[in-house]
């Protein structure tokens, strides 16, 4: 069976919600703390959703960006919230860049990841410092960005992508909240890492062991 | 954790095929099981009256369904916001071809869905216009009123709404009329002790024994200051100077009262509030059309009670009388 890009995003769908899934408990304790604690139970319902959706397609006879849209619709049937939203247009975005390019090639995976970032953008109206998943995944995407300018392979450019979501990740935790309920605690979210930034590390962690897996064989 | 539950992951559809079953004769399940319908909808001819939030805080929102109240309600997780889908579910199940309203409460993930939605619905040909409740003074300042979160108002919306779309009005007058109401709507919380989402196990914040939090949101939000526990007299008088200093009501204005347990507080307590809250309202030269005592939008099990007052003009006040058949007492 050929290794198409479609299986490829499909495992890497799998890693993702196996992340997830392990790092459930620790996001809803995250989110406990500034927000309501259900962050860690609507990710996992939503990446298993998906799952779901694509185990069911015929992989071998479709495009990587057709993985994306069936994830975005299943994510966004499944998950309300502000996640819900938020990643459906994520997936969705991804999908419109995909088109350009089908074979997830370097430059394709960082399109990825950039797409991604602006859905986020666009659907929740947030910025860098917000103390929002943004503070993740825009430094990831200048590190993707970055990465292809200087022609870096893929395996050098997830590496750089992981280390620049982390360290966003972890400036939340000096950030006051601006946007998303945590925004209503004002100075009190002061100290905690922000639960959507730290489920944006462990899907793009997913990503790169992923890719990364691919660049080895 | 002490708790009537099966399993935590399913506690919403646990409630739902409950809730479905006790109010067989006013409600059903609409073909997606997330959304709850009036029996009698949708009606030709009429507009569509829909909201839709988290669950936990029954009887809101699904306890509202029924004639010459909610069309249909959209059902989310506990305190998260249904699906893009369920809202739009929602819609198409309330639509009699004359547009959909969709009131719901000011939450981010509420926002966003309800976006979605009304693309997908216009896809399929349904309006939908929307009103978004922002009645809870604490959330934000007065300049910033367009931040404030939706609590226990939105009924007196859903209310005036409901009652204005069964009378024939068109989309853009029942839009207008739950503006109105929601515009003369203000609240506030107090909480004594928080709650506890069953499948995290834990309450998700804290208070301290012999405090309350004053200002707090329907799911544990904090509010503006934490202060030494006081007799219900003085914490109702806090409650009405909150509330009505955000207000600016001429004296004589009629208002409706509506003192909501959050779940755990006994109703007996809401009576001994309500004592003063109506002495300090008659007080400031306001008179009381109606007073609604009980729990009528509650947060779990959270020890706490909201205040919510609204202004009556000629209409609303004639809309609010208007006879209604919902699962929830109103």
């Amino acid at each position: 069976m050929s290794d198409n890009a479609a299986r490829r995003l499909s495992r890497m769908f799998y890693r993702i919600s196996i992340a997830i899934e392990a790092g459930k408990d620790h996001l809803s304790d995250l989110d406990g703390a500034i927000g309501d604690a259900d962050h860690g139970i609507t990710m996992s319902l939503g990446f298993m959703a998906v799952n779901a959706e694509l185990a069911k397609l015929d992989l071998d006879h479709m495009l990587a960006s057709d993985v994306f849209t069936a994830a975005a619709s299943a994510f966004l049937d499944a998950v309300g919230a502000s996640t819900g939203p938020l990643y459906a247009t994520a997936f969705r975005r991804a999908a419109q860049a995909l088109k350009q390019d089908e074979r997830l090639s370097a430059a394709g995976q960082a399109a990825i990841v950039e797409a991604m970032t602006t859905g986020i953008k666009e659907r929740g109206k947030g910025q860098r410092g917000d103390k929002t998943m943004l503070d993740a995944w825009i430094p990831a995407t200048e590190a993707a960005v970055s990465a292809c300018a200087r022609a870096a392979g893929s395996r050098d450019m997830w590496k750089s992508i992981l280390e620049a979501a982390e360290a966003g990740a972890n400036s939340t935790r000096s950030m006051v909240a601006a946007r998303g309920r945590a925004a209503r605690l004002g100075e009190r979210s002061l100290g905690h890492m922000d639960p959507g930034a730290a489920s944006a590390v462990i899907i793009l962690r997913a990503m790169k062991d992923t890719f990364g897996e691919d660049a080895a064989k | 954790m002490q708790r009537f539950i099966n399993n935590p992951d399913e506690v919403v559809e646990d409630t739902v095929k409950g809730f479905v079953k006790a109010h067989a004769d006013i409600v059903r399940l609409g073909s997606n099981p997330r959304v709850i319908v009036a029996r009698h909808a949708p009606v030709s001819g009429k507009v569509g009256v829909i909201t839709g939030g988290g669950s936990g805080h029954e009887p809101a929102f699904i306890g509202y369904t029924g004639r010459n109240m909610l069309d249909a309600v959209a059902v989310g997780e506990l305190f998260s916001s249904p699906t893009a889908k369920s809202f739009f579910d929602a819609a198409r199940e309330a639509d009699g071809g004359k547009g959909v309203v969709c009131l719901y409460g000011n939450y981010a993930g509420d926002n966003m869905n309800v976006k979605m939605a009304i693309k997908l619905a216009a896809k399929e040909g349904i309006e939908i216009a929307t009103v978004v409740a922002n009645d809870d003074v604490c959330s934000a300042g007065p300049d910033e009123r367009d931040k404030r979160r939706g609590v226990a108002g939105e009924i007196f919306m859903w209310k005036c709404a409901g009652a204005k779309a069964a009378e024939g009005a068109g989309l853009a007058d029942v839009r207008a009329i739950a503006q109105t109401a929601i515009d003369n709507c203000r609240s506030i919380g107090v909480g004594l002790g928080p709650c506890t989402l069953p499948a995290v196990g834990h309450p998700n914040f804290s208070i301290e024994p012999g405090t309350m939090e004053v200002g707090i949101g329907h799911h544990g939000e904090p509010g503006v200051r934490v202060e030494p526990l006081k007799p219900a007299a003085e914490i109702a008088r806090e409650m009405v100077k909150i509330v009505l200093d955000d207000h600016d009501l001429a004296a004589g204005t009629e208002v409706a009262v509506l003192v909501s347990g959050l779940g755990a507080t006994p109703v007996n307590e809401l009576y001994i509030l309500n004592d003063t809250i109506e002495q300090e309202i008659a007080g400031r030269g306001l008179s009381i059309h109606k007073t609604y005592i009980g729990n009528y939008f509650t947060s779990l099990e959270m020890v706490g009670a909201t205040l919510t007052v609204m202004a009556l003009d000629a209409e609303l006040k004639r809309l609010l009388d208007v006879d209604v058949d919902c699962p929830a007492r109103f």
